[in-house]
């Protein structure tokens, strides 16, 4: 094989690499970009033959009349509350169990983070049953706390926190031992400070997840005071499945929050599930 | 001065006065308290919304509970039930056919696309990103979406097969058998880009030496794939087909949105018999409901308990 051979072969994989990639995009941009064009378009202009790639004429309107038609507010609202508390909960019981997990020594702490461990491969639609039925119990049925209480004690954050603990040297915990700080001192002082990242990571994922809920809402949530995004946009597309350009415009402004918070911290998304290679 | 201290520990240790040792029990228990409360906020939430409902599904299913809480102990009644269960057939035939498919076809696809992108390229970096958004999109709209590109007579991927002069392309979620290739197609494309970054993650870990040496020997690219590549990113793609698996069984959202187990039951899956069982269906039976669960959770279960033991005999 001559040297000119080789360069040939690098260089034509390499095209071939270029276009797979290309292609590749395409495919993976194409439902979003559907998304994006079919919003700006009047409901007969979706489905055509022709497809219309551009839209003729553009159609701004479903952004505005979206907001009077349905209850699109209320369920941003209640979305909004559901996520923050439920990301303010997960972040802080997660970390503060994990530091229990990751630096005290006690009985019985081992075969607690099993049962932690043992649960993640469980689908939560296998005890969604019992689960429903004791929550309702507790008079939590219809109501955001059900939602809330779902989401925010997952394993997830315990793992993602304490693997990350773990990386941080004893040395440091000893040295302020040493100073006088108590071990919540430690907690509050020392690690959550170095721990930044995975603190971003979590609050991103767990936000994340809890604003993509849909089972969650769709089982205890039948007050349509209470409706979140995705429930609300569901029975939407249920209801007025021609209205083709409006269900679009509510896919987008469901995805819009996600796509903002992903760009701005892509970094820590990637990071925290390469961590544990777990969603929660 | 940075003596004294070892010295003195050391000295410790040979006789412990009596009140060093009830110190020593004392610091033992205050260290338990403490570490419980670090661990009580979450654990109180985990116990009640996970442990006690896993624990009280193996009860459940052993009684005909419905959803007024009235419940009678039907012994294994409910299991017994499950063998002429013709739904729970097509279910468990549906959920094992999407696994068969989903699993080699989603490592297929994110592996090939990790090599592609394992080379210096312009725009690798924003193809990752752009790969890993389907992952975090909701289900709510990602299945509004590919409906309406599956749309039989005007959707998107229709009109492009009758370009390339296919002339009669399926129905997708219209049609018995294009339904679960439809649910199939988009699970693919939500998961790929995330297995992708896990394959990407496990290249950097394979020695360039590895490869240099192989080409020396005169291995040819397939070859060196087979014989060093593969071999480097076995714990990888070990991980990754549990995980597909574990997903595997689990899915339900998108193809309660896309399909609702439909057309007739052609999409139907386990989780999803579970939820018609018990919220659905008139009169709802949560018993035989949890009988179906303790087969799903039993089966994911066995999954983990592979991963376990195979992760365990690979650190040996």
């Amino acid at each position: 094989m001559t040297v000119g051979d080789t360069k040939l072969k690098t260089v034509s994989l390499r095209t071939f690499a270029y276009v797979a990639v290309a292609l590749a995009s395409v495919g993976l941009l194409l439902p979003f970009a559907w998304m994006i064009i079919s919003s700006l378009k009047h409901n007969n202009d979706v489905f055509t033959m022709p497809i219309q790639w551009i839209p003729d004429p553009w159609v701004f309107e479903n952004y505005v009349s979206i907001f009077t038609r349905t209850d699109m507010p209320i369920w941003i609202k209640n979305t909004l509350i559901i996520s923050v508390v439920v990301t303010f909960l997960q972040v802080f019981t997660g970390s503060f169990a994990a530091y229990g997990f990751a630096r005290m020594r006690f009985p019985g702490r081992d075969v607690l983070f099993l049962a932690y461990v043992g649960t993640i491969a469980v689908p939560w639609q296998s005890y969604m049953i019992p689960q429903f039925v004791m929550l309702n119990n507790m008079g939590l049925g219809n109501t955001r706390w059900a939602i809330i209480a779902l989401q925010a004690f997952g394993a997830f954050g315990v793992f993602l926190m304490k693997s990350y603990f773990e990386s941080i040297p004893t040395s440091l915990n000893e040295a302020a031992r040493i100073d006088g700080l108590s071990e919540y001192g430690i907690w509050r002082r020392i690690m959550l400070p170095l721990s930044v990242p995975a603190i971003a990571s979590l609050t991103l994922l767990t936000f994340v997840s809890a604003w993509n809920d849909f089972l969650g809402p769709m089982l205890y949530l039948r007050d349509r005071s209470l409706w979140t995004i995705q429930i609300g946009l569901r029975t939407f597309i249920q209801q007025f499945s021609a209205e083709h350009a409006m269900i679009m415009t509510g896919a987008v402004l469901s995805v819009l929050p996600i796509a903002v918070l992903f760009f701005a911290g892509q970094k820590y998304f990637v990071e925290g599930i390469a961590t544990t290679g777990v969603k929660g | 001065m940075a003596t004294q201290p070892v010295d003195a520990s050391l000295e410790m240790g040979h006789s412990l006065p009596p009140q060093k040792r009830r110190s020593g029990a004392k610091l033992k228990l205050r260290n338990t308290l403490i570490g419980w409360t670090f661990i009580l906020p979450n654990f109180i939430g985990f116990a009640v919304l996970t442990m006690i409902p896993i624990i009280t599904l193996f009860y459940m299913s052993l009684t005909n509970w419905n959803i007024f809480g009235q419940s009678n102990w039907m012994g294994l009644d409910n299991y017994g039930r499950l063998f002429h269960d013709s739904s729970f057939h097509t279910a468990m035939r549906n959920t094992l056919f999407y696994a068969a498919i989903h699993i080699p076809l989603t490592l297929a696809a994110s592996l090939g696309l990790a090599i592609l992108l394992n080379r210096k390229m312009r725009g690798v970096a924003l193809f990752r990103t752009v790969a890993f958004f389907p992952f975090i999109t909701s289900i709510v709209a990602i299945a509004a979406v590919w409906n309406m590109m599956f749309s039989p007579e005007l959707g998107v991927i229709n009109q492009f097969l009758m370009w390339l002069g296919i002339e009669n392309p399926p129905g997708w979620t219209t049609s018995t058998d294009w339904s679960m290739p439809a649910i199939l197609i988009v699970q693919t494309w939500r998961f790929m880009g995330y297995y992708m970054l896990l394959f990407l993650a496990g290249l950097q870990t394979v020695p360039t030496e590895l490869h240099e040496a192989a080409r020396m020997d005169g291995a040819g690219a397939w070859q060196r794939f087979r014989n060093v590549t593969m071999p480097c990113l076995r714990p990888v793609t070990f991980f990754v087909t549990v995980m597909c698996t574990i997903n595997a069984l689990r899915v339900f959202d998108l193809v309660l949105v896309m399909t609702e187990g439909g057309p007739g039951q052609s999409t139907l899956v386990l989780t999803q018999y579970i939820w018609q069982l018990a919220f659905v269906r008139q009169p709802s039976n949560f018993g035989y409901a949890a009988a179906v669960s303790v087969v799903l959770f039993a089966m994911s279960m066995v999954v983990t308990i592979i991963q376990f033991v195979v992760n365990k005999r690979r650190e040996a």
